[in-house]
């Protein structure tokens, strides 16, 4: 099962690495891994979606607590979360396909960002499942490049 | 005030109240060097950094301190890397300062550059690479600190050659530590020690295994009295050997794959197992579905991420184990019987004691026969450090200890080329002890170059090779389970160790005939002022018995009697 850790550590050069290979020398499968600065600059909260049964969860868990620049870690699997991925995918577009793919992409309220002489940029954000959707779809038109950035996440609510 | 880095440097250790540095310069450290000169910090040159490091080791192991050692960069420092893995895996506080090149040439591949704070990422506690002046009181306050509390390892600081040799201003050593991702544990779960004493209440046959957290956290007493207190038999792990006297009548010895045959039926056959300090090491409960099939498990241990890692334990206590145990002991009333329990485990101890055969070869004595003389010359009253092998099993099986810091030996990664220098670490923190290095003919070879500083230190350490011209361990292997094919593990090419140890300013002698051993020892024990090889020629194919084949549960040992 996968599981989604938020996880926040110290803002400091190299702490993504000593996470990465924690990770790695424990054979843990990381699934995906977002990382970025919060509304403190002094502390990153990274999003790491892990594959794994709940031995390996609460393994994993324990072991980013022993990290000594990790602050805080909250499981937010079964929390009521507000998730968004961003996608980007440069997609084949000649004059024909244009406006098949603009409809497309009007379906998920993405945007297209730039346009080249045989080619599309198109935008997206949402959930997990809907930029698998989005990706399942312009996919027939031909994807010349795609890029995800992993899920970030936030709890719903005070917390 | 204004002071050049690398005097700030040892101006702090000084405040950390360290009193030797294990090390070797180079390029990279020279200013620290050059503070050194006029310092009151005792410095030991090695000869080797790897020397270095297990000496720092030993040292934090036999006082209880945090050992330190120093490297150059580059080459230098990755020269420790064995040593503070070993560390690592037997959670030693050690903090090794390495030299780095200047912060400008970072990154570029400068000469003797190497990115030691990312190679040793997986085998330290922490480490720091000291980037700006204004950081460097605050992380060598942070190292020593993060290596000695909670579940103690080793901290690596690199300190490049600008940040040693520029001026600084210095404004004290900070008393406190503020790492708020970083809290030393202070407390254990009330609820789940209550669960724990009344589940030691009800046991009818319940085992002890205590491991090397009892001796870091120094909890070898109220384990004592629990163990005394309820008559429950203590079986150690090899790291935990010395935590409860072999000699008491509750001890089972050493556990595991080459522990004693009373002690792993007794863990088999256990309706409740005290896991204190321990880490279910593979070597420990062999095939581990099988381990105490029977037994209700409480596992107490200051590092959360051990409970549950290998084995799923039935009461889990997080908590310094001795604090722990303080809060146990005395809500117990004390067994006043000895039970059915005992009398099975005395037939065990009777059916199966620990024991070994006459030498079949004329001129090789049995190396379990030298180690019973060298326990019985100590009288138990010694520091043992060994190598890693077949001396290294002999040693924690025919030895007797007593006390808790006294046997120091690679338990968790197995270091050959340990023994030695963790006999030079062990004689500098304890020179009233006797200090004894427990060795094999291969694993001494791999470290003999620390002869020297211990000729330079005048370290009356005797070295006891067990010298059975094989790499026994693996020989032992290959005859069990590989069909008697001796694939490079016949080292019969040697060099001459009674010659070798005379070369560089020791004594050496050779034993070949049982009635010998004990006056080589009472001669080596009576020299003061340098170290003593003692080369013990050994039965050439002896093995270490009883064994638990890997893989299989802790019923199925071989071998009763070598």
């Amino acid at each position: 099962m996968k599981h989604t850790l938020s996880v926040v550590v110290e803002n400091h050069p190299g702490v993504l690495a000593r996470v990465a290979t924690l990770f790695r020398r424990r054979g843990y499968n990381i699934d995906s891994l977002a990382v970025g600065r919060t509304e403190n600059p002094a502390v990153s909260r990274m999003t790491i979606v892990v594959e794994g049964d709940d031995v390996v969860i609460e393994q994993v868990t324990k072991q980013l607590h022993k990290l000594v620049e990790t602050i805080k870690i909250y499981d937010i699997t079964d929390q009521p979360t507000v998730d968004r991925e961003l996608v980007l995918i440069k997609v084949k577009a000649d004059a024909q396909a244009r406006s098949e793919i603009i409809q497309i992409v009007d379906v998920f309220r993405g945007r297209i960002v730039d346009i080249g002489p045989n080619s599309l940029i198109i935008e997206a954000t949402g959930d997990t499942g809907k930029i698998d959707a989005i990706e399942a779809s312009l996919r027939p038109f031909g994807i010349l490049e795609l890029v995800r950035t992993g899920k970030v996440s936030m709890l719903r609510g005070a917390r | 005030m204004r002071m050049k880095g690398a005097e700030v440097l040892l101006r702090c250790l000084k405040e950390e109240g360290v009193e030797v540095i294990f090390g070797y310069p180079g390029g990279a450290v020279l200013p620290i060097y050059d503070a050194l000169y006029s310092s009151e910090v005792k410095h030991v040159l090695v000869r080797h950094e790897q020397g270095a490091a297990h000496a720092a080791d030993a040292y934090a192991r036999v006082s209880g301190k945090v050992g330190v050692c120093l490297a150059t960069s580059g080459p230098g420092a990755t020269n420790l890397v064995t040593g503070i893995a070993t560390a690592y895996m037997d959670s030693v506080p050690l903090v090794a300062f390495t030299g780095q090149v200047a912060t400008h040439l970072i990154g570029r591949d400068a000469f003797q550059e190497a990115d030691i704070t990312g190679i040793t990422l997986p085998i330290t506690k922490h480490n720091y690479l000291v980037k700006r002046s204004e950081d460097l009181v605050r992380i060598i306050k942070e190292a020593f600190y993060i290596a000695r509390t909670n579940r103690p390892g080793p901290v690596v600081v690199d300190l490049p050659r600008d940040i040693m040799e520029r001026e600084m201003e210095f404004n004290g050593y900070p008393e406190e530590v503020n790492l708020r991702g970083y809290r030393v544990l202070k407390s254990c779960n009330m609820g789940q020690v209550l669960l724990a004493v009344e589940a030691i209440r009800q046991a009818e046959r319940p085992v002890i295994y205590a491991g090397g957290g009892v001796i870091s956290s120094g909890a070898s007493e109220v384990l004592q009295e629990l163990a005394i207190k309820m008559k429950i038999p203590v079986a150690t792990t090899l790291m935990g050997i010395g935590c409860f006297p072999e000699t008491h009548y509750l001890s089972l010895g050493m556990l595991g794959m080459h522990g004693t045959r009373y002690a792993n039926y007794a863990v088999s056959e256990s309706d409740l197992i005290i896991a204190v300090g321990v880490r279910f090491d593979d070597r420990v409960t062999g095939k581990i579905t099988s381990f105490a099939p029977h037994a209700k498990v409480i596992h107490i241990d200051i590092d959360a991420a051990e409970i549950g890692k290998n084995f799923g334990v039935d009461i889990p206590i997080v908590g310094d184990v001795k604090q722990v145990l303080e809060e146990i002991v005395p809500r117990l009333e004390p067994r006043e019987k000895f039970s059915e329990w005992h009398r099975v485990i005395d037939r065990w101890k009777e059916e199966f004691p620990l024991t070994y055969s006459e030498s079949r070869e004329p001129g090789r004595i049995k190396p379990q026969y030298v180690v019973e003389q060298i326990y019985y010359a100590t009288q138990g009253n010694a520091i043992i450090t060994t190598e890693v092998g077949q001396n290294q099993m002999w040693a924690s099986q025919f030895y007797k200890f007593t006390r808790p810091r006294t046997f120091i030996t690679s338990g968790g990664l197995g270091t050959m080329g340990f023994g030695l220098p963790a006999a030079i670490g062990a004689k500098i923190a304890r020179p009233d002890m006797t200090v004894i290095d427990i060795a094999g003919d291969g694993s001494i070879q791999m470290n003999i170059q620390e002869l020297c500083t211990a000729v330079e230190q005048r370290l009356p350490i005797v070295i006891c090779i067990l010298n059975n011209q094989y790499l026994g361990m693996v020989r032992q292997w290959q005859e069990l389970f590989f069909g008697g094919r001796y694939s490079y593990t016949d080292i019969s090419l040697q060099p001459d160790f009674v010659k070798l140890a005379e070369a560089y300013g020791a004594i050496g002698m050779r034993v070949k005939e049982a009635q010998d051993v004990a006056p080589a020892l009472r001669e080596a024990f009576s020299v003061t002022d340098r170290p003593v090889v003692i080369d013990f020629w050994v039965e050439r194919e002896a093995n270490v018995f009883p064994m638990v084949p890997p893989g299989e549960s802790l019923y199925n040992m071989l071998g009763g009697e070598e």
